[in-house]
């Protein structure tokens, strides 16, 4: 489920990237208002920085899912934000997270209930989007978070974390640990997974500057987020290369299988593990000193950041524009980047200390 | 295809004809062929490889095998009855979680595997009962009660999962535990394995099984409780596949509503590389144990020779391949053999 969060996370923004770029390609040829759709679907108004922001408020949260821990955190983290700022909070979503047509049945009857704003994290980029502009229309603010749409279905989105911040802090996560150096692989899911690919990109470049000229990346093995082929796979990688001492999974289903081939082997402990898994999963082997530290972003800080944008957008602080910026709250101050994108930030890092206040 | 001969009384020690002496020098002589190949495989990686075959290698190869052989054993006695079992991945995904639930709760851990091997009864029971009473072909049967218990599966298990933190420590140390280089869960699936080799071998039930998959209509003229034959055959196969789900819940301390998606197939591959054919009436848990071992191995001996594991897939299916050509010209041969001993003899 998570897994799949991850890459449709990703995927959802590559697709509305390249759609975007696609349309601003050739709105010189086609009518001004093609042009328009490119961009976030910024409304016709102005954004006064310094308005009010309003109180008594309603928002309605859509995840993909309901009942999936994920979206359950996330959503809490929206709840906590819209109650310290005097708003009310609403969750409704499809019990399943490939019930595209049952998520736009709820993106209608948050339009008819007049809320001001909603949250959504949508599970396919296009197949919300009539639902989405006839609630814009109406006046209600439309912020996606975790999984976004195309650009000109939404007010503005809010992304997890860029996959350049991803792939980067992974490998200085591990460089750390290894005291930069030694020989390190990487655990991915699919050869062909677009978002696993992006962060490999990422970290090959990370690994590039000087201070890593004594970590040598030696193998990208292919796990297919599979528990078994995850698993043959490590051993593999330890077969092949002895002298291997860090791993890199930025897949949560491979890290937990290697964590937990790692944890039943002569390896614990000696061989360094790090990537992209939950607490949940992770718990015990950060436990058990197979892993030191891991990461994620920390969904309820997604949650919290969503329904702060909407009660911005609602208040007329901000309108989706580039380069607008406001303040939310405690997380301190966001900058609106291209296409109405907002992002969360550098991802969380889970250890010992501070894994155990995580629940997702 | 190749016919056992039935014997008349279904008692072990009956004198054995020249024809089923040839008969099972031949099918000893196909395992012994998935042997070799094993081992020249292992003995090329290892060559090319010298940390293959440490302590901990051997220990991985035995343990990457265990889960697999006990679902192929199970898978076989029902193949050899000429019938499929489909349901045994989502038997084995269920048994998992019904296992972990019963350990994340604090239960005890013999309760829950005892619990596990309980559901695959079950469901065991219900694929016999349908296939037995109800006259239809197994593969359509077993396929409908594939995707109900999945479908169970996912209604109940939700967006939930076991995680190696709810487990309790010594339950997933016994998962990947050992004695040296042999695990705890490779001993089990050995003692099963030997046990029903043997009756298999030497018990009058066991051979009916061959009799049954040789031809059904005449086993039933000759006596045979057909329907309670397959039924137990159906009842033993998802016993196995809900102890294997207990085993992967130690083993990968993680199950969620996709466990053993998929995983039919696999065990399929693995009856069949190993000899057991599909027509029914031949091959030996034995061959199972050796296919999977094999197949599980390649995935084992690629990434340690560094090649690329796009090629596993491809590789296990040129073996599928191999073995059925294999077994049609072997059957062939020996009924060519057979109808020659027997003219002259006649």
């Amino acid at each position: 489920m998570r897994k799949t969060t991850l890459r449709r996370g990703c995927a959802a923004l590559a697709t509305a990237t390249s759609i975007a770029l696609a349309l601003t390609a050739c709105g010189g040829t086609t009518k001004k208002d093609v042009a328009n759709e490119g961009g976030s679907a910024a409304g016709a108004g102005k954004a006064d920085p310094n308005a009010e922001l309003k109180k008594g408020l309603t928002v309605g949260f859509l995840p993909k899912q309901v009942n999936n821990p994920y979206f359950t955190t996330a959503d809490k983290g929206g709840e906590k934000a819209l109650k310290e700022l005097g708003s009310g909070y609403k969750e409704v979503g499809p019990s399943s997270a490939t019930d595209t047509a049952g998520q736009v049945s709820y993106v209608n009857t948050l339009t008819q209930q007049q809320v001001d704003a909603m949250a959504v994290s949508a599970q396919d980029p296009g197949a919300l989007c009539t639902a989405l502009k006839q609630a814009m229309k109406n006046g209600i603010k439309v912020v996606t978070y975790d999984s976004d749409t195309t650009p000109g279905c939404r007010n503005a989105f809010v992304s997890q974390a860029s996959a350049e911040d991803l792939g980067r802090t992974e490998v200085q996560l591990l460089a750390k640990q290894l005291d930069y150096k030694g020989e390190i692989a990487i655990l991915s899911a699919a050869q062909t997974a677009t978002n696993q690919n992006t962060w490999i990109d990422f970290m090959k470049d990370e690994l590039k500057k000087p201070e890593y000229k004594n970590m040598k990346l030696v193998k990208v093995a292919y796990g297919n987020d599979d528990a078994q082929q995850s698993f043959q796979q490590t051993q593999g990688l330890l077969q092949e290369y002895p002298n291997l001492k860090g791993i890199i999974s930025p897949t949560t289903v491979g890290i937990k299988a290697a964590a937990q081939y790692l944890s039943g082997s002569k390896y614990k402990g000696k061989v360094r593990l790090t990537g992209l898994g939950t607490p949940n999963d992770m718990r015990k082997y950060v436990k058990n000193g197979t892993v030191e530290a891991f990461e994620l972003w920390d969904p309820a800080k997604l949650g919290e950041l969503a329904a702060r944008t909407a009660v911005a957008l609602s208040s007329g602080q901000i309108t989706g524009k580039e380069g607008e910026t406001f303040t939310a709250g405690s997380m301190g101050e966001y900058t609106i980047g291209k296409d109405g994108v907002i992002s969360l930030g550098k991802p969380t890092v889970f250890n010992a200390e501070n894994i155990d206040r995580f629940d997702f | 295809m190749t016919v056992v001969t039935p014997q008349e009384t279904p008692v072990a020690d009956v004198p054995t004809s020249s024809g089923t002496r040839l008969v099972d020098r031949v099918f000893r002589m196909r395992e012994l062929a998935i042997l070799v190949v094993f081992l020249v495989m292992i003995a090329v990686t290892q060559a090319g490889n010298s940390e293959f075959l440490s302590e901990q290698g051997i220990k991985d190869l035995l343990l990457n095998a265990t889960i697999l052989v006990l679902v192929a054993t199970g898978q076989s006695l029902v193949v050899i009855t000429r019938n499929v079992d489909l349901s045994v991945g989502s038997t084995l995904g269920i048994s998992a979680f019904a296992a972990g639930t019963h350990l994340q709760g604090g239960g005890n851990a013999v309760v829950a595997i005892a619990l596990a091997v309980l559901l695959g009864i079950g469901f065991g029971l219900l694929n016999g009962l349908l296939v037995s009473l109800g006259q239809v072909p197994a593969l359509v049967v077993t396929l409908g009660t594939l995707y109900i218990i999945r479908g169970i599966d996912s209604i109940w298990v939700g967006s939930r999962q076991i995680t190696a933190a709810d487990l309790p420590g010594g339950f997933v140390d016994f998962g990947s535990g050992g004695i040296s280089a042999v695990p705890y869960l490779a001993l089990i699936a050995l003692a099963v394995l030997v046990a029903t080799a043997y009756w298999l071998k030497h018990f009058g039930s066991g051979r009916e099984l061959y009799a049954l998959g040789s031809n059904p209509e005449a086993a039933r003229l000759a006596g045979i409780p057909v329907r309670k034959r397959i039924l137990a055959a159906y009842t033993f196969c998802g016993a196995l596949a809900g102890l294997a789900g207990a085993m992967y819940l130690a083993r990968f301390g993680n199950v969620d509503s996709g466990t053993g998606n998929g995983y039919e197939l696999t065990v399929v591959s693995a009856v069949v590389v190993g000899g057991v054919v599909f027509t029914g009436g031949s091959g030996s848990v034995y061959g199972a144990a050796l296919g999977a071992l094999l197949l599980t191995s390649i995935n084992s001996v690629l990434p340690a020779l560094g090649v690329s594991s796009v090629w596993v897939l491809a590789i296990n299916g040129i073996l599928l391949i191999l073995a059925i050509a294999v077994d049609r010209i072997v059957a062939l041969r020996v009924a060519a053999a057979l109808k020659k001993r027997n003219a002259r003899h006649g």
